[in-house]
């Protein structure tokens, strides 16, 4: 099948992005044998989705989940790809390539795809570290990492690229300004009702922003240290991200000699001025517009492809365009006239301030033009295709503005109906250009039941995601699979089962192993993977205590290493300090640890304990013998555990104390040591309302007052600062302990791994715990008595001897 | 079993039965660590602990199929080719790696 025919053309295509790699895929779709294909591509990386690459800074979707084609795929239709050898020249006369490696490489038809470069402007302090564009991987591995090390960063432009940037930086806890050369943002999309709304949410969420704000220079001598703008106004930064558009790369394509003006200028045929080469994607300009979006990059690649099959009827034109903000929750949709050009045209504008949303349509000769909507805006793909149908909409004219609902003549509007409705040729998903009868043909002949399934062969709802419902509904209209009920996510790509159903079922079927679960739950993957096998080692160990066997090797490492391991491969230790209390002979045993162990580094931890780090893997059985002879045991401080317990000095030192606030910790500490929970947990208990310990941002915190003590759970400090919702209150520091007791057991038996007790309690609703907490006494006490009981098979020191198994932490020596 | 071509001779460094099913030892050899893995079928791989991301001990990784997990980033590490899974682009040194009689030898005097 890979026998390679002398008539074969050699095509080599500059550029192993979005535009190229869809092209080369639509002219394999038509002609798999016609060409042997070259790839050049400037990144070390196989083909990825850069649409993606937002939700990658922000923390919602992996690098891996970004890969379009893996380097299977080339090798298995043949395609020969050097990634990471950037193309530097083009010979047209002799119709070769040059490589920067030197490769020199001859073609037949070469295919321009070489995207678009940021666009910087002249500023003095561009090159200094800590300042950097938002283009490719290699941009968002540096803004994650910056935002690891560092705390404030500036965001320079407030279009689509810069509010995404900010909102990726915002979310992984940097605190963020925008700086935006306009009155409001996102001008080109966006009208200044829905641009002045967008700069109201995000306020709320904590961006600042400088509107009219022209940059004049990036300040800072070894690193960036903010920026500076002509008014005089200064933004500290520690990061600043350039992001303010981008312009065509062109310059290989002006270095040999090709018409270029803004980008390199093709015809309806997508060929440049020399026949025999072809461009595509943002690199071009066709009848003067260059491009950004990926609808039109889809239209060109189809278009070019046909082409270099050999279709010389296929002509490109620009379809209509749309546009969508990838940041969580605030949504936004635009498309055609942002506001009425003339006398002619009409406004439409519909706002409900309360609930935030606007809506603002244009009208010209009875017809939509153009549609921005903000905060509510599944109606858009309904404007959308009024406006590309051109429909007459004066039927309809008082009612549209509420929507397709209110516009058709039912009033209501079944999805699975629409879906059923729609004709094959119409577009389901905008971003993959993938419309229905694909979708439904390969769900048919595939017989694909999951999302995932029909993402993975069509592309559809693979990219921003926003037509999930849509293709739900196919697969429920094609397959019958209940996709309406948008089925739980999967654990992971090990199976198809969500936690909820795995859980379960591993009480329901009284399964006792992780391979009995694999087994009868139809694993995909014999031993599962880095994500659930350590769930389900918690889900059983939860399930059956006392009885089932911990299995090491589906802990993480810090686990079983007791442990919390460091960047340096080197782990801290950190001894148990009940309540936060200590004394000398502690202190003095960790101190001889210090020194007898050569640790680097000693830290107050924020959980009122002390932190040994640098601790090398083959010392720790020798520190924790030192340690567990001064009578400390581990403090957990690296598990999905129950970590601290903090506490304030109550009244039994404090003026305003009203309770032993640190008995109490105590106290709770002792009872919940050694637990195991989905997440790590955090005790908290304040002798006053003044709540120096901050019990109110910890899982469980407890607050005294002069009749007795608040409970209040689902608290935590980190990237999304939540503080507790009240539980109850108390009058004896039994009914803490047994209400503690049971809260913890109750978010033991039905939170997902990894779910901390904040978003499990805004999951399940406050109202939920309290009815099974506090108003069924009953069912309390039994969740405390099972927590009891658990108890006894946990509170095992790991530190001790016998706690660990001792050879993994020897490294083996051979005798030479 | 590997492919690669051995000059030296091998070295016995541990049974099998020292390496943990599903997990992994350290070896310290003089090019520096090499981290031995088990999988659940018994199949033995050595390669550097080192990940090519950032240097994480990839001994101290969850072992699953042919692959570990890096312990400090996830990054994934196919164990027969050395090789990190896509996307992330980087390639650990392998070890050439057999098993005799329950011995596990490695071929480290090259």
């Amino acid at each position: 099948m890979n026998m390679i025919s002398p008539q074969r053309l050699r095509l080599v295509v500059v550029g192993n992005g979005m535009a190229g790699m869809r092209t080369v895929a639509e002219l394999l779709a038509r002609t798999p044998q016609r060409y042997e294909i070259t790839v050049f591509g400037a990144e070390p990386h196989p083909n990825y989705d850069r649409i993606a690459l937002s939700s990658v800074l922000a923390g919602e979707k992996t690098l891996d989940e970004t890969v379009i084609n893996s380097r299977e795929w080339y090798a298995e239709n043949g395609i020969k790809l050097l990634a990471g050898d950037a193309v530097v020249s083009i010979d047209r006369g002799n119709r070769t390539v040059t490589a920067a490696s030197g490769l020199v490489v001859p073609y037949d038809r070469l295919l321009l795809a070489t995207g678009s470069k940021p666009l910087v402007p002249p500023l003095p302090g561009l090159t200094l570290p800590g300042v950097c564009t938002f283009r490719d991987i290699a941009d968002v591995e540096q803004m994650i990492a910056a935002s690891e090390t560092h705390k404030r960063a500036v965001v320079i432009g407030g279009g689509l690229l810069g509010l995404e940037a900010a909102w990726g930086l915002k979310r992984r806890g940097m605190s963020v300004a925008v700086v935006h050369l306009m009155p409001t943002l996102m001008e080109r999309q966006l009208d200044v009702a829905a641009g002045t709304l967008l700069q109201r949410d995000l306020d709320a969420r904590g961006i600042a922003f400088f509107t009219n704000g022209q940059t004049e220079q990036i300040t800072g001598t070894e690193r960036a240290t903010g920026v500076k703008l002509a008014d005089g106004r200064e933004v500290p930064a520690d990061l600043v991200v350039v992001a303010i558009g981008i312009r065509p790369n062109v310059d290989l394509a002006k270095a040999c000699g090709l018409e270029v003006n803004r980008g390199v200028v093709v015809g309806d045929d997508l060929a440049t001025a020399d026949p025999d080469i072809y461009a595509v994607g943002e690199c071009i300009e066709h009848r003067g517009q260059v491009f950004g979006l990926v609808l039109p990059i889809w239209e060109q690649a189809k278009v070019c492809a046909a082409r270099l099959a050999g279709d010389e009827d296929a002509t490109y034109v620009t379809p209509a365009l749309s546009t969508k903000l990838k940041i969580t929750g605030i949504d936004v949709f635009s498309a055609g006239a942002l506001a009425a050009a003339g006398e002619e045209d009409e406004e439409l504008i519909y706002q409900d301030k309360r609930r935030g949303t606007y809506r603002k349509l244009v009208l010209r000769d009875n017809r939509l033009v153009g549609a921005v909507l903000y905060g509510e805006v599944k109606d858009g793909p309904w404007y959308f295709d009024q406006m590309r149908e051109g429909a007459d909409v004066s039927a309809i004219r008082d009612r549209m503005i509420l929507g397709e609902a209110a516009a058709s003549l039912s009033g209501s509007v079944d999805p699975s109906a629409k879906v059923a409705a729609l004709a094959d040729s119409a577009e389901i998903c905008g971003c993959n250009g993938v419309c229905k009868g694909t979708i439904t043909k390969a769900i048919t002949e595939l017989k694909l039941t999951t999302l995932d399934g029909v993402r993975a062969h069509t592309k559809a709802s693979a990219s921003c995601g926003s037509c999930t419902p849509l293709v739900e509904g196919l697969l429920a209209l094609t397959a019958g699979v209940d996709a309406k009920a948008r089925g739980p996510k999967p654990m992971c790509k090990c199976t198809t089962h969500g936690h909820d159903h795995v859980r379960a079922e591993i009480v329901g079927q009284g399964l006792k192993t992780i391979p009995e679960v694999m087994n009868r739950l139809g694993w995909m993957r014999p031993d599962g993977c880095h994500s659930c096998r350590p769930a389900l080692n918690f889900y059983l160990l939860c399930a059956w205590p006392g009885e089932y066997v911990d299995d090491q090797q589906s802990r993480f490492v810090n686990e079983r290493m007791h442990a919390n391991i460091q960047k340096d491969g080197t782990y801290s230790v950190i001894p148990r300090m009940w309540g936060g209390q200590t004394n000398p002979k502690e202190l003095r045993a960790i101190a001889d640890v210090a020194d007898k162990f050569g640790i680097p580094e000693m830290k107050v931890t924020g959980g009122q304990r002390i932190d040994l780090l640098g601790v090398k893997r083959e010392d720790l059985p020798a520190v924790w013998a030192d340690l567990n002879a001064a009578g400390m045991v581990s403090g957990h401080a690296y598990g999905k555990a129950l970590r601290t317990v903090k506490t304030c000095v109550g009244s039994t030192w404090c003026r305003f104390g009203t309770q032993d606030s640190t008995s109490m910790g105590v106290a709770l500490e002792k009872m919940t040591w050694g637990s195991w929970h989905p997440h790590k947990v955090k005790l908290a208990v304040s002798g006053c309302p003044r709540n120096c310990a901050e019990a109110t941002i910890k899982d469980f915190g407890v607050v005294a007052v002069d009749s007795g003590w608040e409970l209040s759970v689902g608290g935590n400090g980190g990237i999304h600062l939540r503080g507790t919702d009240l539980l109850c209150k108390v009058s004896t520091p039994e009914e803490v302990l047994e209400y503690c007791g049971a809260f913890l057991q109750l978010y033991r038996e039905e939170a997902h791994y990894l779910e901390r007790t904040a978003p499990w309690v805004e999951r399940r609703g406050i109202a939920y715990v309290q009815e099974r907490v506090v108003a069924d006494a009953e069912n309390r006490r039994a969740l405390h008595q099972r927590f009891l009981y658990a108890q006894q098979f946990a509170q095992l020191d790991p530190w001790a001897e016998g706690g660990h198994e001792a050879n993994a932490f020897k490294t083996l020596v051979p005798a030479e | 079993m590997d492919g690669s071509i051995v000059t030296g001779g091998w070295v016995d460094v541990a049974r099998l039965e020292d390496i943990p099913r599903l997990g992994s030892r350290v070896v310290a050899t003089a090019k520096g660590a090499v981290a031995l893995f088990r999988t659940a079928d018994d199949s033995v791989f050595a390669v550097d602990d080192h990940c090519p991301h950032k240097g994480g001990p990839l001994s101290q990784g969850i072992v699953h199929g042919q692959a570990v997990t890096c312990p400090l980033h996830n990054w994934v590490i196919d164990l027969a080719s050395g090789e990190a899974q896509a996307p992330d682009v980087g390639c650990v040194k392998r070890t050439p790696v057999k098993l005799e009689q329950g011995r596990v030898l490695l071929a480290l005097r090259a």
